[in-house]
């Protein structure tokens, strides 16, 4: 197992490597001059060259990422462009908005998406099984911008039960996580669905019914145990995904976090703090799906990562 | 013929149903973007100044927008450029990904490792985000936003091919096709390809639902189409401000997307469903 996890993390670094080449690379792509559009419409062409030798535009490529790599491992990402702060001052201001959305998000998504999933493997072919798939997989389907204008409509307009955008109380989380975390939710239902069926048609679980145990102890402990270890994985990889869906989410419900400090910083090309929130949404993502790939191995004691 | 003999009998179809719902509702899609600017009622631009955001009556069927448009007009225009985009931007990711994908799995080694490696780096960008960057470089723009969702699908195809292919290299037959002194691209383009084409065909019609929303949910954010064109995220957008007061914009420009997406999950899910055999038989 050690050996497993330790390939697995030196797997990530190329990852990492190539992402942080690729996000060196992006203010590059951009066409036309980046020193000209990073010093702004106004100014003047020493402010431009001061510019071009703070990024480095004039030495040779290699020497220009060495640079970029060892400013950004000392947390160094230069300043907006809009606000003239620190890149990682104006992250860090946005940080826990985020993360506290997408927690309280992921656990509701969990809560439902396993409920339902081990509800409609357990009532396979029943009309609970067809309903809960049909919600799941209108669920995935939902835009979920329109679900947060809906909700928005309903509770906040309408029925005057939640204030309806903003950021403080816990009443600003419900439609917030509720239209983040429906996606995630129906996809581990339809996850946890398929991964309890496939155990429950094993010879364990037909011996355990044979010996007389109770139908509920045998879904729950034989069986969930069982199928919870690919859902694991799944629920992972939604976490990524819910990462990207803060971007509408906050957006629509003025939610002062990463995800609308990125919509605001690609409207008015905000070089620096768009080539960092990529930098560490990517991140994020590749920690977690690191972390999941090793907390699979550490529950599963079957295989054998050799 | 009791229930459970009845059931058997129409099980087959009932399961079926799903795909078939699906299948419809992308056809109607299909039929609305080639025909919808001749069945619409009114000129999507028009302003008629004396209806603004009215709700849904017999002369405007979903009601008019803050400008006085006519919304059922505007969405039976905007259904080619949403399902244009998505499918364009999906095609072309397969387009570039399933070659990736075969030569990959095929000759394996180095070059394997190298695609492998750069697909590893695209997927690290969960979700929206990579199209979101994309469009921070290239600008806004339905263009834009196809390129992205292309860019968005490649690694996913690659992985998924080079997967089959590798498990189909082995196969006896191609290594007959081999021995014969078959030459590789016709061994990949004739005997690999054709058998890897049921999960691609699945993933294609389940990508395109995904880029649907992608593709809405950058031009709700103001990132793809430009106003005035009718594109259905767009006019989401145009809704929102006025959610507190006149629902009805918001809430059908997202209805139809909402089928649409709906229709091609249900259509992925169905023909993946029928056409693996391993699934079929447990069904």
């Amino acid at each position: 197992m050690w050996r497993y996890i330790v390939r697995r993390l030196l797997q990530t670094i190329p990852i990492l490597f190539g992402v942080s080449i690729l996000i060196f690379l992006f203010v590059r792509m951009i066409p036309g001059d980046p020193a000209r559009l990073l010093a702004g419409p106004q100014a003047t062409l020493e402010e431009i060259q001061a510019v071009r030798e703070d990024l480095g535009l004039d030495k040779p490529p290699v020497t220009q990422y060495l640079d970029y790599f060892g400013k950004a491992l000392t947390g160094n990402f230069g300043k907006s462009m809009r606000t003239r702060v620190p890149v990682t001052e104006e992250i860090g201001l946005r940080l826990m908005p985020t993360v506290s959305l997408a927690v309280v998000s992921m656990v509701i998504a969990i809560a439902i998406g396993l409920s339902a999933g081990i509800l409609s493997a357990v009532k396979r072919n029943t009309w609970m099984d067809y309903l809960s798939m049909t919600g799941a997989l209108a669920g995935v389907s939902l835009p979920s911008f329109w679900l947060a204008l809906m909700l928005m409509y309903l509770l906040a307009v309408k029925w005057r039960l939640l204030p309806t955008f903003g950021y403080g109380s816990w009443r600003h989380f419900v439609m917030p996580a509720i239209t983040l975390g429906v996606g995630a939710a129906a996809a581990i239902a339809r996850f946890t669905r398929a991964a309890m069926l496939e155990v429950l048609s094993q010879d364990y679980i037909r011996t355990a019914r044979a010996k007389g145990l109770p139908e509920p102890k045998v879904n729950l402990l034989h069986a969930l145990k069982n199928a919870l270890i690919p859902v694991v994985t799944i629920t992972g990889l939604q976490f990524g995904f819910l990462l990207g869906g803060t971007v509408v989410v906050e957006s629509v419900f003025a939610w002062p976090g990463l995800g609308r400090l990125l919509v605001d910083v690609v409207e008015s090309r905000d070089y620096p703090v768009i080539q960092t929130l990529m930098l560490f949404f990517s991140l994020t993502f590749v920690v977690i799906n690191l972390a999941v790939d090793v907390l699979y191995a550490v529950i599963d004691p079957r295989i054998s990562y050799e | 013929m009791n229930r459970a003999e009845l059931w058997k009998a129409v099980r087959p179809f009932v399961k079926r149903t799903p795909a078939v719902i699906g299948g419809l509702i992308v056809l109607l899609l299909v039929l609305v973007a080639i025909f919808g600017p001749n069945l619409a009622p009114n000129d999507p631009a028009k302003q008629f100044y004396d209806h603004m955001l009215e709700g849904p009556s017999r002369l405007y069927l979903l009601g008019t927008d803050h400008l006085g448009r006519d919304i059922l007009s505007r969405l039976l225009h905007g259904a080619r450029s949403s399902l244009m985009v998505a499918l364009a931007g999906v095609l072309v990711g397969a387009a570039l990904g399933i070659p990736l994908g075969l030569t990959a799995g095929w000759y394996g080694k180095w070059w394997d490792t190298a695609i492998m490696r750069v697909m590893d780096v695209l997927l690290a960008f969960p979700g929206i985000l990579l199209a979101i960057g994309i469009i921070a470089l290239l600008g806004p723009g339905l263009g834009n936003v196809m390129i992205a969702i292309a860019v968005f699908g490649i690694p996913q195809f690659a992985r998924l091919v080079r997967g089959s292919t590798l498990q189909v290299k082995t196969l006896d037959y191609v290594q007959g096709a081999q021995a014969q002194g078959a030459g590789d691209f016709r061994i990949l383009a004739r005997h690999i390809l054709p058998n890897v084409l049921v999960p691609i065909v699945v993933m294609t019609t389940l990508r395109t639902a995904q880029a649907i929303l992608i593709a809405s949910s950058l031009s709700f954010l103001g990132l793809g189409a430009v106003p005035p064109d009718p594109e259905w995220g767009a006019m989401l957008a145009d809704g929102r401000a006025y959610i507190q007061t006149f629902p009805h914009i918001a809430i059908f420009p997202g209805l139809a997307i909402f089928l649409v997406v709906l229709g091609f999950n249900l259509l992925g899910d169905g023909l993946n469903d029928m056409l693996d055999p391993r699934l079929r038989r447990n069904m």
